[in-house]
């Protein structure tokens, strides 16, 4: 099925949910103006970045009517959003929902939250436990929200659970300049979202913020990437921009047609591995 | 030494869109800045006319008597070239009915009072043009703590802190600052004929190799012997870097309740914007 993905890199405002709801909604109207059938959004979209002793505050629940609202978005153009969840037991997650059909099809809580160099997040936030795939009107997809990603077996468990379509909500900051074309961060992840599409034969959505935070950009170039690890659409670096991208259903298919890694991928060799490694580890 | 050469293109982009960003989310059009006749200063000019429009920036020169003619000039040549707003402000009334009182003051104290007096100036002309005060500090200077805590390192934001004094020339000259303004020898003009690499010592693009990699690439003291580096020359900058951390920290606060300001009361500067 060929279908159009909205990459909305758009510059949230720190602490200001209300903002941030007006920023996504016209976002999503956008979207369904322009004939997207999906809208993808940044990580801590609502809330933006760097919260600290924010994090409480703007947290939602997800029964809050914020996420309701957005409920209801989701029976005109599917949805995928990055917030912060607070659960009934009081714990705070960088969390990503799908959103589609007026339902929450999946929640994704970062697993990997960064704790080094400009990274805080697990003093603030609580760590999600689980790498689901879930199925949706495009094929089975799984989300991953930034640094999940630079974890090799993230994106290999999801694409083993039946994902062939991974979406990644980023707020990387950039940094990095040298004597090259672009940002040392932006070209990491240029690498990471195509080499990751190759290995897996799944296409790649990643969409990232712009703005700056206290000073800190983010750099934005969200990117739709081809199962064959070809960028076929980017958005521009460090300005808001709204990347429509056309994509080909047939391209999956004639991937995995073409180089068939995951068809061959050994399950039961892996797991029986990563149990070895596991019980012999020192602990 | 690649990392100190930088992609002045995107350099420029990211520290114009900073100062456009953070100046308008506070609520304001308008920069404030000391123009001194020196690079640092010329090139937050730069940024701050490409960032908010000409006519939005605000530019002081506040000379001492025994300041040098050629900075005032150089500062007026930057100034016209830009089309921002300008005035001179002298500070000499201010700094000797001052120094009256103690007569006795060395160097160091006076360029200190200078550099205070005007901080002071540049904050009241903040609040009276409606205005963000631009820092011209550079990052070799703000590491070496080659600044006056409270004077020429206060401000609102600061486009340039994080480029060493290599990469402001670069960008400089990609910016178009004027060349007598980028090839002159930097100085603090607290006194005639002083320059900055005499009274630290050495020069700028020899601490820039060391601090890129000292700081930047966080090679150990071996690492930077095998890589070329004096030891002594080594010893004296990690000296510096260390002794001047307090000016670069906000004052320390003894802890007393469950949350104490930037210990465990943590917010962005940004919160709510």
């Amino acid at each position: 099925m060929d279908f159009t993905v909205a990459l909305a890199q758009i510059k949230p405002k720190l602490g200001c949910l209300d903002d941030n709801m007006a920023l996504a909604e016209a976002a999503i109207e956008k979207g369904i103006a322009a004939g997207a059938d999906l809208v993808v959004f940044p990580e801590l979209a609502l809330t933006g970045y760097f919260l600290k002793d924010l994090v409480p505050e703007v947290a939602l629940r997800l029964d809050s009517p914020q996420i309701e609202r957005l409920k209801k978005l989701s029976e005109r153009i599917s949805i995928a959003i990055g917030f912060v969840e607070v659960s009934a037991d009081f714990r705070f997650f960088n969390s990503a929902v799908y959103l589609e059909g007026g339902e929450i099809r999946h929640v994704h809580r970062k697993v990997y939250l960064p704790t080094y160099g400009l990274f805080d997040e697990q003093r603030y936030m609580a760590r999600g436990e689980r790498f689901r795939a879930f199925d949706t009107r495009f094929g089975r997809i799984g989300m991953l929200i930034c640094e999940d990603m630079w974890h090799l077996s993230a994106p290999y468990i999801l694409a083993m659970d039946g994902a062939m379509t991974l979406i990644c909500l980023s707020s990387s900051p950039g940094r990095g300049i040298t004597e090259s074309e672009g940002l040392g961060s932006a070209a990491a992840w240029q690498k990471l979202t195509t080499t990751t599409a190759m290995f897996l034969n799944c296409r790649v959505f990643y969409c990232n913020r712009v703005g700056y935070e206290d000073g800190i950009n983010f750099w934005g170039g969200s990117e739709a990437i081809s199962p064959s690890g070809e960028m076929t659409d980017r958005g521009v670096i460090l300005e808001e921009d709204f990347v429509l991208a056309k994509v080909d259903g047939g391209a999956l298919r004639r991937e995995r047609i073409f180089s068939p890694m995951m068809r061959d991928e050994n399950l039961a060799i892996t797991v029986k591995e990563l149990k070895r490694i596991d019980r012999e580890k020192d602990c | 030494m690649g990392g100190l050469t930088v992609n002045t293109k995107l350099l420029r982009q990211i520290l114009v869109g900073f100062v456009r960003d953070e100046v308008y989310k506070v609520g304001v059009r308008k920069g404030v800045l000391g123009l001194s006749g020196g690079i640092d200063s010329a090139l937050v000019a730069y940024i701050a006319a490409e960032a908010l429009g000409p006519e939005n920036v605000h530019a002081y020169c506040m000379p001492y008597r025994t300041s040098n003619p050629e900075s005032e000039a150089h500062a007026r040549l930057v100034a016209e070239s830009l089309g921002i707003n300008f005035k001179v402000i002298e500070i000499t009334p201010m700094i000797d009915a001052y120094f009256t009182m103690t007569p006795d003051a060395d160097n160091m104290r006076r360029g200190n009072k200078m550099a205070r007096e005007r901080m002071t100036i540049l904050y009241d002309h903040s609040a009276a043009v409606g205005g963000l005060v631009l820092g011209t500090s550079n990052k070799t200077e703000l590491l070496l703590g080659y600044g006056t805590l409270h004077g020429d390192m206060a401000s609102a934001l600061n486009p340039i802190g994080d480029i060493y004094k290599s990469q402001v020339w670069a960008l400089s000259e990609a910016m178009g600052v004027p060349s007598e303004v980028i090839e002159k020898k930097p100085s603090a003009d607290l006194w005639a004929g002083q320059t900055d690499e005499q009274e630290l010592g050495f020069t700028y693009r020899e601490a820039d190799e060391l601090l890129y990699r000292m700081v930047d690439q966080r090679m150990s003291r071996e690492e930077l012997i095998s890589a070329g580096f004096d030891s002594a020359f080594i010893d004296n900058v990690h000296r510096k870097v260390q002794g001047s951390h307090f000016k670069r920290r906000l004052p320390i606060i003894a802890k007393v309740s469950n949350r104490t300001i930037d210990r465990d009361f943590r917010y962005a500067r940004d919160w709510g914007k």
